[in-house]
């Protein structure tokens, strides 16, 4: 999006796009440094009592992740814009392993380059989703954590929070690969329910251009506080107090498993459906939406 | 936030004292705690560190720890190195008739996050404290049973001695 900014042309529309164009431009760089341990620590108290009495938030076997070397975490992506399983998985990540320990995650363009909040995500670790940044961060010996399924599968219906959806999306693979780390799936359940998703809106996006400008493949529709119908949800939502729970699931040595050079159709096949049997485990232990 | 709890075991001093020395034991008595890991080469006495989890709320909180205090049989006392700030100590003395008072004492603090980290802090100290008294209440289990177990090793060797 800001290399299309940079290329306006010149007068004084021009000097404003390439201005905007070179202040997003800039947020976007994935800087390592800009990660802030003890914010983290600071902002520690506030995600435990969100994730303890709000969420009553649960994270099993942290253990998986290996303490000693980087790695590439694969989660399903929830919740809309207010993904607030990622905020829990943070919290216990940093706990587990101390404020100490790099950890990065990727987030969309949009998220990284908004004014504030922004500022805070790469703060926290957080850089716009390239396979450049996550091949610097895992070079630099940090986890890594990705989304494959993107504003695809954090927009899905309500009644599909208990699917596994990457649409088809393959690159983590190649990206494990690449950087010669295991994959380490984590799966979450409840984030669906932090709003009443109606729908992903992606013929409206295509209508609209957004995936051509904006890299969003859709512009959902939801019911959320305190907007009643919300769409697109680029403002964010109050989240409802669903249970969250995650499930680290045991690393995926892809190399060793399948080969030097393995079929990524293969790969997919099983990482998705290792996630779906645990998603699966737990839906099965929840037993209203939102309480959990 | 600093909290004090403390028990009566019918045990000596010394069974207790080696009970809390070896870190092998404390998964087996420590309430909440997920991992309790011998951090460097050495496995206890001054200096000796360990990785430590427990689980309070929806995080297993905890850190790197290093003994700072060893004094036989008497205290043993640590301070975090990273992660959550705390300290803690065994105080462990002898009250007579075979009994040993053992008391734990914890503090722990929130580093920064201003109001959050006083409500944490707060918010924390019932489940901490729920999980120190089941900790003492294990460790009495514990520690009652090895001095049974000694006193009737005691016994055996004294009369295989006598046969």
């Amino acid at each position: 999006m800001y290399q299309e900014l940079r290329e306006e042309p010149s007068g004084l529309r021009g000097r404003l796009a390439r201005f905007v164009g070179d202040r997003v431009g800039r947020r976007l760089e994935a800087r390592l440094e800009d990660r802030d341990p003890d914010y983290l620590r600071e902002a520690l108290p506030w995600l435990w009592l969100l994730s303890t009495f709000y969420f009553r938030a649960e994270v099993r076997d942290l253990g998986n992740v290996p303490a000693d070397r980087p790695v590439l975490l694969v989660g399903n992506h929830s919740g809309g814009n207010m993904i607030v399983d990622t905020f829990v998985f943070s919290l216990a990540f940093s706990t587990f392993f101390g404020v100490e320990r790099p950890f990065h995650q990727l987030a969309h363009n949009l998220a990284i380059a908004w004014p504030v909040a922004g500022g805070l995500l790469r703060k926290g670790g957080t850089m716009s989703a390239s396979h450049e940044h996550a091949e610097k961060a895992l070079e630099a010996g940090a986890p890594v954590l990705v989304y494959p399924g993107g504003d695809w599968e954090t927009h899905r219906p309500s009644w599909e929070g208990d699917k596994i959806d990457f649409a088809g999306r393959k690159g983590f693979i190649r990206l494990a690969l690449d950087a010669g780390v295991p994959i380490v799936p984590v799966v979450a359940i409840g984030g669906q329910e932090t709003a009443l998703f109606l729908s992903r809106g992606a013929g409206l996006a295509r209508a609209l251009r957004l995936d051509r400008m904006l890299r969003l493949k859709v512009l959902p529709v939801s019911i959320a506080l305190p907007w009643g119908i919300n769409v697109g949800d680029f403002a964010g939502h109050f989240p409802l107090p669903s249970k969250i729970t995650i499930e680290v699931l045991p690393p995926i040595d892809v190399e060793r498993e399948f080969g030097p050079d393995p079929d990524p159709d293969e790969v997919y096949e099983h990482v998705t459906a290792l996630m779906q049997d645990a998603l699966d485990g737990l839906a099965a232990e929840r037993r209203f939406p939102v309480i959990g | 936030m600093r909290l004090n709890e403390s028990t009566r075991v019918a045990a000596s001093p010394d069974t207790v004292w080696h009970y809390l020395a070896d870190p092998e034991n404390y998964l087996r008595f420590m309430s909440g705690i997920t991992h309790w890991e011998v951090a460097g080469e050495k496995p206890n006495g001054l200096g000796a560190r360990y990785r430590i989890l427990v689980r309070v709320g929806a995080a297993e909180v905890g850190g790197l720890v290093e003994m700072v205090e060893w004094h036989e049989p008497f205290d043993i006392a640590w301070h975090s190195v990273t992660g959550v700030d705390q300290r803690g100590r065994w105080r462990i003395r002898e009250q007579g008739g075979g009994k040993t008072r053992i008391e734990y004492r914890f503090a722990f603090g929130v580093v920064g996050g201003g109001i959050a980290g006083l409500i944490t802090e707060v918010a924390a100290t019932l489940p901490v404290r729920r999980q120190m008294r089941t900790t003492l209440r294990q460790l009495k289990h514990q520690v009652e049973h090895e001095q049974r177990r000694l006193e009737v090793e005691r016994r055996r060797a004294h009369h295989s001695e006598a046969v």
